[in-house]
């Protein structure tokens, strides 16, 4: 039962963010790259799209980062590392050069599949295959 | 400042930053898309695979409501003549990178920061940068467009 009710909440939370995807046009990857472009044409509203969105998470997660633990499950399922590491900052670089070269990164991918055009499937589904490579070269 | 949409940047964000605060309120998960995606798609954390295939069903489902139900939506014309090889390329690094550094931008970006860790707002500054150069380079440098 709890299972469903945590399937449920899951859907109803992907489908608030893929609604705020479309309505603030990330779905449009001309405009995450308008963003990226500071020397050219530059569109600030992915930088607003993020103050917003931390606006309501920076102040909703103080509470609830604190609770015991979450309405449908027994405890908070939250990332351990604490420390930078190489890792972290050569993974983000690379995400960078992708996310710079397309204009989409995983959730906005997803959202655009619903336009109906190739580019995001294709893109979805190299992302795939870059989660894949990723554990075919750490297991090594 | 070009194609400047202030007010749909706000309301979209605050939609994002909910969607984010209903997850980790009802079911104590961060919304980051990269884990999700690889949780959905069998390659990482077994186990727990329904409920993120029932985020992504919701994301596509969202974002649809709003491409067909909403008034003067879609606001832009899709991409289309992008180059096929180069989204492949994109897509392998943006998979791999994300995994490597354990989120992305909705992982790192709204859930990470909002959580004051250093990890993500590192991750957030590095690939605004690399990002920045790469449109530059990919841009103004080799004329790359769609």
């Amino acid at each position: 039962m709890t299972h469903t009710r945590r399937g449920l909440a899951a859907l109803m939370s992907g489908a608030l963010f893929g609604a705020g995807l479309a309505v603030s046009q990330m779905i449009n990857p001309n405009k995450i790259l308008d963003f990226l472009d500071f020397m050219g044409s530059w569109d600030p509203s992915l930088g607003l799209v993020m103050i917003a969105g931390l606006a309501v998470t920076l102040m909703s997660f103080r509470w609830l980062l604190h609770v015991p633990g979450p309405l449908l499950d027994i405890h908070l399922h939250l990332p351990t590392k604490e420390e930078l590491d190489s890792e972290l900052i050569l993974g983000a670089l690379i995400f960078g050069v992708g996310w710079g070269l397309a204009g989409y990164c995983p959730g906005p991918a997803i959202a655009a599949i619903a336009l109906g055009t190739a580019e995001p499937m294709i893109f979805t589904a190299a992302v795939i295959a870059g989660f894949l490579l990723h554990r075919f070269v750490k297991n090594d | 400042m070009q194609n400047f949409t202030p007010w749909s940047a706000l309301s979209g964000g605050a939609m994002i930053g909910l969607s984010a605060t209903v997850l980790m309120w009802l079911n104590g998960r961060v919304a980051g898309v990269s884990g999700i995606l690889a949780g959905g798609a069998g390659i990482s954390d077994p186990g727990d695979r329904s409920w993120r295939l029932m985020f992504l069903l919701g994301l596509l489902l969202g974002s649809a409501m709003v491409i067909y139900l909403a008034p003067g939506q879609p606001a832009f014309a899709p991409r289309t003549l992008f180059s096929p090889d180069l989204l492949v390329v994109a897509g392998l690094f943006v998979g791999f990178g994300s995994r490597m550094s354990g989120g992305c931008t909705s992982g790192h970006g709204i859930c990470g920061i909002a959580r004051l860790s250093t990890r993500s707002l590192t991750a957030v500054l590095v690939f605004m940068g690399s990002g920045a150069v790469t449109v530059y380079l990919a841009r103004h440098l080799f004329g790359v467009s769609g």
